[in-house]
Order: structure tokens, then sequence, then C-alpha cells
């Protein structure tokens, strides 16, 4: 008999029962709750008389709607402005005190953002089955975990139940090899691959990401990377346990801890496809090959290196192809045939789930370290993952180096990922972003992203334009 | 949940590949804590000129009248024929909550995005995925005829033409007992409760470390 996937294993181990007509009962060991999707689900509940099946295995932190500039959000919850946030959010509390589940309130430190608080704070561990209503689940893959996103529908099924319905999905190895050149992070990683497989590429799959340039990778490249699956189709991403994931979870607040981390290491361990395991699709990149990568269009898939040109709906033969080229350059604003060096961002943006790590946070800030951002743009704004990434920023200096290059220094919280607070695009504007999705209006009504790194967005700030960041030397100063 | 048996309606289209949810429903409608009254929001930006805010009347709002839910030969359709990657991006199930409160009961493309196709099943909403070929012949026929209608089959799994030409699809028997029968899958899966306790004392010898509390 082949070998098995991690996939593979970890569904294996969670299967309650495997029904005849193909579907699966699950067990899932966390659920991470947060404010825009979990009210309907609690109503749900409440409505049928039903009560959470384990209450332990959940937690709360509310992270869409909660405002970021520090006066606003030093009042609490009863001073978020916009009364319909505030509504969301206060829901969220009430229901955790009803159905007696943990939450972190906004201004407690470890508050964050949900896929950026989960392995922080070793709630999210190997091995375990994780679900949160927020399709960026896949982000916990990134510890060995079978991670994924779910409707509302189902957020209300796993709190009753520690279940969920389930197909088993299909095993896809997505393998970088080789080298990343200095200037290329994880981020351009994820680009490249949904450049080359596209936003539909990963459907049905579930995707492990392996190869050297993945075994080199920090956690957080890891995270930033499994985070962008569902970008590229698949609903999970995963990567093996190996000692940098050991490390990582180590003496984390929820982590086991003694003893019990010496039993977990050791079913850990296995936490690995096996040599002979069976993919049905194999997709393979070269490290060195990747150069930093700008999103041009309205879907992450119209990605072109930094040094790329935009394409020319004139030449593309497929039909839907072609509209989609042409409606993307149309709501865009720009030429078929530039340069992507010649894009300007009005602002920049330096957060989300994908990219809002102390390790982002340093890349940006060597970056900008002795620069002023360019003066026309019109804000830069960098938001911390979780009040445990502003704290350990701070104590490296990191929120000065932001502030004297003229950038925003903010609290923690999804933010202009998409648009739910008070940060968000005017009509027209392009951002320089480091969140996950470009869709049309995602940062604001008429706002026009463009995804790239950390490095690139802090360089993109500082010369007006963007910019290859391997080459950065304070270029242009 | 509402049963899917048989179902005839107009179909409208949605002519663009990778049509997301943020653009089937926009992010500032997400603030409701409801699960109705999404309808009047259904793809927002494209079907008012101007930016919508969630708890608005939408009935004096401006209309786009280059998108065809605005034309009145696609008022009251119940049928949405659609392009590849239908429904990709966030896990928003207000997305199927819209499209089920604004009338669409069955969604037909060459593909979804995984999530969304499973939300759609929990919301009595069904989604069909037929070939490309058969998408492009459907949207041929729609737009060729005013008042097109399809009957959508789940008993038997084929969507019918209006000149009688039957198009069979694939569904998986779980979600398509679930739909015919509008069944409640907490409820069913609270009926094997005791499975799930043994599964779960089992895991928990085994993988104590996966049960520290949250607290
Ligand atoms: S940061 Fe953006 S993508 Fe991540 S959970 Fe928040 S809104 Fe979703």
């Amino acid at each position: 008999m082949a070998g098995q996937t991690l996939y593979d294993k970890l569904w294996h181990s969670h299967l309650v029962e495997q029904r005849e007509d193909g579907s699966a009962l699950i067990y899932i060991d966390r659920q991470l709750i947060h404010e825009v999707t979990s009210p309907q689900a609690f109503e749900g509940l409440r409505l049928a008389g039903r009560a959470p099946w384990r209450r332990d295995a959940n937690l709360a932190v509310p992270d869409h709607n909660v405002p970021t500039e520090r006066r606003e959000r030093a009042g609490g919850v009863a001073a978020i402005e916009d009364p319909v946030s505030r509504l969301q959010v206060q829901t969220l509390d009430e229901n955790c005190d009803e159905f007696e589940l943990v939450k972190f309130d906004i201004n407690d430190v470890r508050q964050g953002i949900v896929h950026v608080v989960g392995p922080e704070q070793g709630a999210t561990l190997p091995g375990m089955t994780v679900v949160c209503g927020d399709s960026h689940t896949s982000t916990h893959g990134a510890l060995g975990a079978l991670a994924h996103g779910i409707g509302t529908s189902e957020v209300e099924h796993a709190l009753a139940t520690q279940t969920l319905i389930q197909q088993k999905m299909k095993n896809m190895l997505v393998r970088v090899d080789g080298k990343l050149q200095a200037g290329v992070s994880a981020k351009d990683v994820a680009l490249a691959i949904i450049g080359k497989i596209g936003t539909a590429g990963g459907t049905g799959y579930a995707i492990e990401f392996g190869g050297q340039v993945v075994r080199d990778m920090s956690m957080e490249g890891r995270m930033t990377l499994c985070n962008m699956s569902i970008e590229a189709g698949a609903r999970m991403g995963m990567v093996a346990v190996d000692d940098t994931t050991l490390e990582y979870v180590q003496g984390r607040p929820y982590a086991p801890q003694g003893e019990m981390w010496e039993r977990a290491v050791s079913a850990w361990r296995n936490l690995h496809s096996d040599d002979d395991a069976q993919f049905d699709a194999v997709v393979t990149l070269q490290g060195e090959d990747i150069k930093p990568q700008v999103t041009w269009g309205t879907s992450p898939e119209m990605v072109l290196p930094v040094d790329g040109v935009l394409p020319d709906p004139a030449e593309i033969e497929d039909a839907t192809q072609k509209a989609a080229v042409t409606r993307a350059l149309e709501y865009m604003g720009l030429e078929a045939g530039s340069s992507i060096s010649a894009i300007r961002p009005d602002r920049v943006f330096i957060g989300s789930c994908t990219n809002s790590r102390i390790e982002d946070l340093r890349a940006a800030a060597e970056v900008v370290r002795g620069h002023r951002v360019a003066s026309s743009i019109k804000q830069a704004l960098v938001v911390p993952g979780s009040g445990e990434v502003k704290k350990q920023a701070e104590s490296e200096g990191l929120d000065k180096v932001f502030i004297e290059a003229g950038m925003e220094w903010r609290e923690p919280g999804c933010s202009m990922c998409l648009a739910m607070n008070a940060d968000k695009l005017g009509a027209g504007e392009h951002c320089a972003s480091t969140s996950n999705r470009n869709f049309e209006g995602r940062q604001g009504f008429g706002g026009r992203t463009h995804l790239v790194s950390p490095a690139m967005a802090a360089a993109a700030a500082v010369a007006g334009h963007f910019v290859d960041v391997r080459n950065w030397e304070g270029a242009g100063q | 949940m509402k049963a899917f048996t048989v179902h005839e309606g107009i179909a409208a289209p949605m002519d663009r590949a990778n049509v997301d949810t943020d653009l089937i429903i926009p992010k500032q409608f997400l603030k409701s804590i409801k699960r109705s009254g999404f309808g009047p929001n259904l793809f927002d930006e494209l079907r008012y000129l101007d930016e919508g805010q969630p708890g608005q009347d939408c009935s004096g709002r401006p209309l786009n009248q280059d998108f065809p839910l605005n034309f009145p030969r696609y008022q009251g359709a119940s049928i949405l024929l659609a392009r590849e990657n239908f429904g990709c991006g966030s896990s928003r199930e207000h997305a199927p909550w819209a499209l089920e409160d604004y009338g669409f009961r069955c969604i037909i493309a060459p593909s979804f995005a995984d999530i969304f196709y499973n939300n759609c099943f929990k919301n009595g909403v069904l989604p069909i995925v037929l070939s490309e070929e058969q998408v492009e012949q459907l949207f041929a026929e729609m737009y060729a005829q005013e008042g097109y209608a399809l009957t959508v089959d789940l008993q038997e799994q084929k969507v019918l033409t209006p000149s009688g030409e039957v198009m069979p699809f694939q569904v998986d028997a779980f979600r398509r007992q679930c739909l015919l029968q509008g069944l409640d899958d907490i409820g069913l899966t609270l009926q094997r409760a005791d499975a799930i306790r043994a599964y779960e004392e089992k895991w928990r010898q085994q993988s104590p470390w996966l049960f520290g509390a949250i607290k």
C-alpha cells in the first residue's frame, strides 16, 4: 500500500465515521470565532435550544470591525463610533458570555487577527483540525494542522456537535525547490504559485507546500504561504512538522508543557507525508526564478514580476480571458502594455493575516529605516496583527522607524484588508497592500489594490511607485 | 431549510468568470447580525450606481441600467447562469443568503469555489456544475429568447431546457438527500452523538495534548 500524505494522516486520525454516500463525519479540535460570521450561528443555537458541545475547544476574538486608531480604540467596545460595527462586536461579547466561551477583549494584549492570534497563543497546534468562519483559516496549516474556512451554518454545526460533515479532498503537492533570492519573501512565493496555477488551480485539493524553500522558511513565512492557499482555490494548505515548527510552538501559552510536551513532540514528528505517498497533482517552482511579485488586476492570479509589463487584451484569444483582462484594466485605470514600475500607489497598507507578523514588520522597517514616505503618498498604514506583535515591534523600536518615515502606527485588527472599519481606500485610489485579495471594492468602494510583500510595499511607499526591492539601497534618495 | 425537489424558473446571466463573494455581497453588509434581508444588496456594486450602506432603503437608489439583473426581461429570475469559479474568495455565507433572499434557488456554472458550493446546500440553493459547452449553450439560448426558463429536477438530477433537451448533472448523495428533504444537518449529526462521544474519548486518550482547555 502506498504511503500516506500529511493530509491523509490528519484526515484519518479525525474520522468519526465514513459514510457509504461518500461523506464523512470529522472531529474538530479547535474552533476560532470572530464577530462577523458568528452572530447567526449563535442565534441558530439559541433558537434550537442547543449548547456548545465542548466549550473549551473554542476561542473568540473580535478583529474585522475593530477601530485601529488609538484614540477610538482606547474607549473599548462602547467607544466604537460606527454603530453597526459596535453592535457586531457587542453581540460577540454577549454571545460568548451567554454560551460561556473564552474571548479576548478588544484591548487585551492577546487580541488581534484571529489567524495571527491562534498560533501565537498556542491555541492552534500541530495535528489539530482547526476551523473558523473565515476562509484564511488555511493559515494554521503552517503548523501541520488540518485547517480550513467554513460558512456560518458550519460554525453552528461545529459548535453544536464538535464535528463537520466533509468530503475528502484530493492531494496536491506544491514543491518550491532551491533557494530564494535576497529580497524575495514567502508572499512572492505565494503570488508566484497563484500566477502559475490560477485562482481555481487548487479547487478540490488540499495543498501541501514542500521543497527546500519551504523547509528553509520561518513559521511566519509558512503562515503567509498557507494563508493564501485559498487564493489558489484550495480550502487548506499545510506544511510538514519539523524543528522550525516545534521551536515555534514550544512555550506558547496554550501549548502542552513538560511531559505532555515530550509526548506531543513524539507524535508530531510523524506529521509529514510518507516518502512513497502519492499526490494527485504536483506543481513545482524553482526558488531562484521567483522575482518580487505585484498584482495589477482584480484577481490574485493577475500578477506579474516587478519588472513585468501589463497584458494587452488584443493579444488574448480566449473570449472569457480577454473580457476579464479588459475589465480589470479598466477598473484599475491602467494601460495595456505599461510597466508595473509605472504604477503609483496613493496609499500603502502593511498588515492583514497574510503579512502582519513580527517578521513582516521587521522586513518593512528595514526598507524604510532612515527614509521618508514619498510626498505623493496620502497615507501609509502599519497595522500589527496582534497586541503581542505590536508589543514586540515596539520593544525593537520598529514603531519609531515607521513613524519617523511618516507612516501611521496603529492598533491591531483586520483594518484596510477588507475595510469594514474606518480604514479604507477612496474611489480610484491605488494601494500597495500586503493583504491577500485585490477584488473590486475590497479595500473600499472603487479602490484599486496591488498585492505585494511587506518589503515591496515599504519600498513603494518611499519611492512613490513600485520598485524592485532586490535593488534596494535607498534607491532614488 | 427549504426543501428543493423540482424547480422551474426564469434564467438570468452573471456573465463573467471568477465572480467573488465580495462582488456577490460587499463587506459593509456583513455587519448585519441577521440571516435575512440581504437580497436588495446582492451584487450591490454592479446593481446600483452609488455606494450602498447597510440598513439603507434601496428602493430609491440609482440603478445601473447596464446590469442584466436590472433588465425588465430578467425580473423574477430564480436561476442564475454563471461562469467558471463562481463564488471564489471569502467564506461568507452571506453570499448564498443574499442569492436566496433575492430569489435564486439554483446556480448553474462550469465550476464553483469549494466553500461557496458547500454553503449553498446549507441554504436551500442548488449549485449545478455543467460542462463549459453546456453552459455556453444555455447562455446563448437565454440571450436569444426572452423569458427563457429552465426546469431543474433534483430527484432525477437533470436540467430541462425549453426545447426539451435534458442535461444530467452530478451531486453527491448526502447533500442531495438533505436538500430534497430540507433536513437540518445538525439534528442529523446529533443522532450520531454516541459515535462522536466514543471517538472523542479514544482521541483524548491518544492525543491528550490537543485537549488543553481554552480558558
Ligand atoms: S486580515 Fe483580512 S483576510 Fe485576514 S481575516 Fe482579516 S479580513 Fe480576513
